[in-house]
């Protein structure tokens, strides 16, 4: 993390400015962290009696459980995804006319219209055209109508970023299209776009919170059932949302492991911004050629 | 699909309040992410940090969690706000973080030298960054721009059912229920919001192709 390479360098003068400004900036911190953490205290929402639920193993065992369902969700999500989300690719750099539209305005509308309705859609409309799945699978048709479709279009940002050399070679010695897709397209450009596929996988999982709207006990919905029963919601939900908090940034840090040092594709509005700023590839989001580090 | 011209009021009336509640979020969310950036880049090593850890917490909690944490905590510090007041600061605070990180990584794209250079012929820090670093930056921050207002306006749609406010997804939600026609309405609503996202797509897409260009 650098500074702005625009800043010229502080004198003896600005570094004495940048001693003062530390300290009211530490001082502002520590006020407003006093006011809240007084404020609640006044409310009466730190006393134990509103916390001593959480000395209960039973209760931790519901979390838990309720977060091994979160993650069902969202592994039986991703993989149906991908794999959709993989045919689509196919689908829209289809040479036929009639599978590339199919594939096409697929994607354009389910990546546009909120994953809330997706699942709505699953949870209340479905059951009237007589498919009664019940709330997991409202959660993964929800997720997966969405998700398929960004998939898609991050594994066609990384088929036409291969140089265009590499399928000419193929044909040149004679691989047949799907030859040429399983052997040289489809491994590079998994490849190049692992990053990005990783952080989407980790939106995915966020995600699978929405589930708590149709009544799919998820560990946030299992959060709202504890905050009901002990009346301490508040409390209840802080530590469902410190559980979330410490497992995806953990996911998000191993995403941007997998950062390689390659040039990201340009974010437009195929591919959410959100994925690409998450994989910590900052640098290159946006830019349309790699760009020299700095430094 | 009657149910859909019945209630064309409450789809439009919808409509309305959700491009209402997205405009006025991503107003807070591009000042909120003018400061994060700003911080981030800051002399201070505090601010700095400060600025991180603020990314790093909306990018690690999701949307829904972060708007019923809200919803039942802000009242416990005699914070109360009518639930629309509420929505825009969930999704402008949430949105911030995005939005900081995008601008962050748009001044990055431009190369040192050129702040250098700026520096060299003597140009001061406001010229620098208003006639040198932005100007250059902007170009490359459509695109992610574009594509985090885009999703600003899908995520609204969990903002307004968590805090009860009359969008588009919100009153679809109960339209579904009091007309007991889910297919149909939740199609209208499909179909509603593609009206309202197809075309931004489109113009982010042709703007950000327009403006970008080749290092």
């Amino acid at each position: 993390m650098t500074t702005a390479s625009f800043l010229d360098p502080p004198g003896p003068r600005g570094r004495r400015r940048q001693q003062v400004a530390t300290v009211v900036t530490a001082v502002a911190v520590v006020a407003v962290t006093v006011i809240a953490v007084r404020r609640l205290a006044d409310q009466g929402q730190l006393d134990s009696d509103r916390w001593d639920i959480f000395a209960q193993r039973s209760v931790w065992i519901f979390y838990l459980r309720g977060f091994a369902r979160t993650l069902q969700a969202g592994a039986v999500g991703g993989v149906l995804s991908l794999t959709l989300g993989l045919g689509l690719a196919f689908g829209r750099l289809a040479r036929g006319r009639p599978v590339r539209w199919a594939a096409t305005a697929y994607i354009e509308a389910f990546r546009a219209v909120p994953l809330v309705l997706l699942m709505f859609f699953a949870f209340l409309g479905l059951p009237r055209l007589g498919l009664d799945l019940g709330p997991f699978w409202s959660v993964v048709i929800g997720l997966t109508g969405y998700n398929s479709a960004v998939f898609a279009e991050i594994f066609r940002a990384g088929i036409l970023a291969l140089p265009a050399g590499q399928t000419e070679a193929a044909d040149a010695i004679g691989l047949r299209y799907w030859q040429s897709m399983r052997f040289v397209v489809v491994p590079q450009a998994l490849r190049a776009m692992v990053p990005a596929i990783a952080s989407q996988l980790v939106v995915l999982l966020k995600d699978t919170s929405l589930g708590a709207l149709v009544s799919y006990e998820e560990l946030l919905r299992r959060a709202q059932i504890t905050g009901e029963f002990a009346r301490s919601p508040l409390q209840a939900l802080a530590v469902a949302a410190l559980f979330f908090a410490v497992v995806i940034f953990g996911l998000n840090h191993l995403a941007r492991r997998l950062e390689r040092h390659r040039p990201t594709p340009v974010a437009t509005a195929d591919i959410p911004a959100e994925t690409l700023l998450a994989t910590g590839a900052a640098g290159a989001v946006g830019a349309a050629a790699p760009v020299q580090a700095p430094g | 699909m009657n149910v859909i011209a019945d209630n064309l009021d409450s789809y439009l009336g919808g409509i309305a309040v959700t491009l209402w509640l997205s405009a006025l979020s991503f107003v807070l969310a591009v000042a909120i992410g003018g400061m994060v950036a700003a911080f981030r880049v800051s002399p201070l090593r505090l601010l700095r940090t400060l600025g991180a850890v603020y990314v790093e917490v909306f990018f690690s909690l999701p949307l829904l969690v972060w708007a019923l944490l809200f919803f039942f905590g802000l009242p416990k510090v005699g914070l109360i706000y009518p639930p629309f007041t509420s929505a825009v600061i969930v999704l402008g605070t949430f949105t911030g973080a995005l939005v900081g990180e995008a601008l962050r990584s748009g001044i990055n794209t431009v190369p040192p030298g050129q702040g250098e250079a700026a520096r060299a012929v003597g140009l001061r820090f406001w010229q620098v960054l208003g006639l040198v670093v932005l100007p250059q930056a902007l170009r490359t921050m459509i695109g992610p721009l574009g594509s985090i207002l885009l999703a600003l306006v899908r995520n609204s749609a969990v903002a307004a059912i968590a805090m009860s406010v009359d969008d588009l997804m919100w009153r679809s939600d109960q339209l579904a229920t009091s007309t007991a026609q889910p297919v149909g309405v939740l199609t209208g609503t499909f179909v509603a919001y593609l009206i309202l996202t197809v075309p931004g797509t489109w113009l982010v897409n042709t703007l950000a192709r327009r403006y970008r260009f080749t290092r």
